[in-house]
């Protein structure tokens, strides 16, 4: 099961349809949070997926179970080259030599969709109260998509007096390497 | 502003007529790219019809008023949302009944010739698709050569016709399109042909389509000759009608050849498709009018529709056909070969009677150009 903000009902509904229900629905959603559109129209993954990319969204897939088609749909991914303001980094391509965690940061449904094999996952709006699932002895290597999430999950982590602690850049947007995925 | 509703068969006039259309495909870029309603004299704008749900204002210098203009989409809904949006704005539109689904599956029957003691010969043109039938009709019987699977557009032309369908042959196992040709003989009673060396897999009954068969329709005893051609297929089989049509199936197209590899067995089936090519056909009279199961681009349409060519000018302009070197023609058709047909593979399961998809999955395995040629 993969955890989204709201579901949209789509199904039996013919192309434009899907696309202009889920325009609407995502409309009421917060900038970050995710949307299953459930649809069984075969044609609304090709369209959803470039329709979302056209608008800023950020598809990230799609489960079939039977005949029905589970998309799931970010809002407004284009984040913003913000200045990051977290000091120790660690680059992307050194993380995979290295001992400690790797704490994806990123909503479920983007974990679910592809992520580092051993990866731990607490979406950024649960990390305060998951802290004590944390070992402070640990290093832990902080990534997101981009690194502006894993940025500010990194400074509630030092705040919280984890010392250990570096934002990986680039983030998942660059990773070539394997992903293992939970759909 | 009034909306219009066009079937295919209109769009498929204005194509074989050398028209003009200006067609405003709200597909997505993709599915444009990959496959759209080709014409002669058409143009094209391509914008998805999900960026049009705020308004189509920043369209509207880009449409003609001077001419007609169709908006398309894959299967109708989305072509009406936005032809109503432009009908508010003023503009005076048209959009496709059915889509590109109506398209790739519209047949337009077109004589090809009268035939000795009243026969006809007819060609039914897949525009969408690019797939050629053919029925040959004399004394009240017909027979029938690669159907598509849309059999009822065959058996109701045959009743319009007041001709009784007896005989249905494929030349080959077909790869890029399901065939109507066991339907059509399941439902009227035909004996239903096959070449032995294309079915071993198959999971129905069928006669025996071999070299040298020639069978008799109607009272005037058109004949009809099978011609052992492989290459495409192990069992690819041409036909000569009245003496005076090649029908090559997926062996020779107008300007190319057929691919030996859909099978997986390129390399085995190249040297038949050269026997085929340069020694059986170039003891056929040069006279015969070839009559090929596919076209690749609407440039091999003749003025009327038709798509034939007569054999001696192939052997001249057929690039396929002047391949001297045989390593050459080997390179030619096992090398470079352009992408192999939409689910090519499970066509040819469905055609072996080996899976039964409903209608709508036959559809989606259709979708697209066919691609049984090289050039």
């Amino acid at each position: 099961m993969i955890q989204v903000n709201m579901q949209l009902d789509a199904k039996g509904l013919a192309c434009p349809m899907p696309v202009v229900r889920t325009k609407k629905a995502i409309a009421d959603l917060r900038e970050g949070q995710v949307l299953e559109v459930q649809a069984t129209d075969k044609g609304s993954k090709a369209d959803l997926a470039a329709w979302a990319n056209s608008v800023g969204h950020q598809y990230l897939g799609t489960v079939e179970e039977g005949d029905v088609l589970y998309h799931y749909i970010r809002k407004g991914s284009n984040e913003p080259e913000v200045e990051k303001n977290f000091k120790h980094t660690v680059s992307l391509n050194e993380i995979e030599s290295r001992n400690g965690l790797i704490l994806d940061v990123r909503e479920s449904a983007e974990y679910a969709f592809g992520h580092i094999e051993g990866a731990k996952s607490i979406p950024i709006g649960e990390l305060e109260s998951r802290l004590e699932e944390l070992d402070r002895e640990q290093e832990i290597y902080v990534i997101c998509r981009t690194g502006n999430r894993s940025d500010l999950a990194a400074q509630l982590l030092a705040k919280n007096g984890f010392t250990k602690v570096y934002n990986v850049l680039p983030g998942m947007d660059e990773w070539n390497g394997k992903i293992k995925k939970e759909i | 502003m009034t909306i219009s509703k066009w079937t295919a068969a209109q769009v498929a006039r204005k194509v074989i007529d050398n028209e003009e259309l200006f067609i405003l495909d709200v597909r997505n870029k993709d599915a444009f790219e990959d496959w759209k309603i080709e014409g002669h004299k058409f143009e094209y704008l391509n914008i998805p019809y999900f960026e049009l749900l705020d308004g189509v204002e920043k369209i509207l210098p880009q449409l003609p008023t001077n001419k007609d203009v169709i908006v398309v989409c894959a299967k109708e809904g989305s072509s009406v949302m936005v032809a109503e949006m432009l009908s508010e704005a003023g503009r005076e539109v048209a959009y496709l009944e059915g889509g590109m689904k109506s398209w790739s599956s519209y047949l337009e029957p077109i004589k090809v010739a009268d035939l000795e003691n009243g026969g006809e010969l007819y060609q039914f043109v897949r525009l969408g698709k690019g797939c050629l039938s053919y029925m040959v009709t004399s004394g009240g019987e017909a027979a029938i050569i690669d159907a598509v699977r849309f059999s009822d557009v065959f058996t109701n032309f045959a009743k319009e016709k007041g001709v009784q369908i007896k005989h249905v042959f494929d030349t080959h196992l077909h790869a890029d399109h399901i065939s109507g040709g066991r339907d059509i003989a399941a439902e009227t009673g035909a004996t239903y042909y096959l070449p032995p060396k294309d079915a071993t897999e198959v999971v129905f009954d069928y006669t025996p389509l071999t070299d040298g068969l020639n069978v008799k329709i109607g009272a005037t005893q058109m004949d009809v000759n099978a011609l052992y051609s492989p290459g495409h297929t192990i069992g690819s089989t041409s036909f000569v009608i009245d003496n005076q049509y090649l029908l090559t199936g997926d062996i020779l197209f107008v300007d190319s050849i057929g691919r030996p590899d859909l099978a997986g067995l390129a390399e085995d089936w190249v040297g038949d498709l050269r026997e085929t090519l340069y020694t059986r056909y170039r003891e056929l009279a040069e006279d015969l009018i070839v009559l090929p199961a596919h076209f690749m681009t609407i440039d091999e349409l003749n003025e009327d529709g038709t798509v034939a060519r007569r054999l001696g000018d192939l052997f001249k302009e057929n690039h396929g056909l002047n391949i001297e070197d045989e390593d050459e023609f080997r390179r030619t058709v096992t090398e470079n070969l352009p992408p192999q047909p939409n689910a090519y593979e499970q066509i040819r399961q469905v055609n072996m009677g080996k899976i039964a998809p409903s209608h709508d999955e036959q559809t989606e395995m259709e979708i697209g150009p066919n691609r049984c040629a090289v050039r």
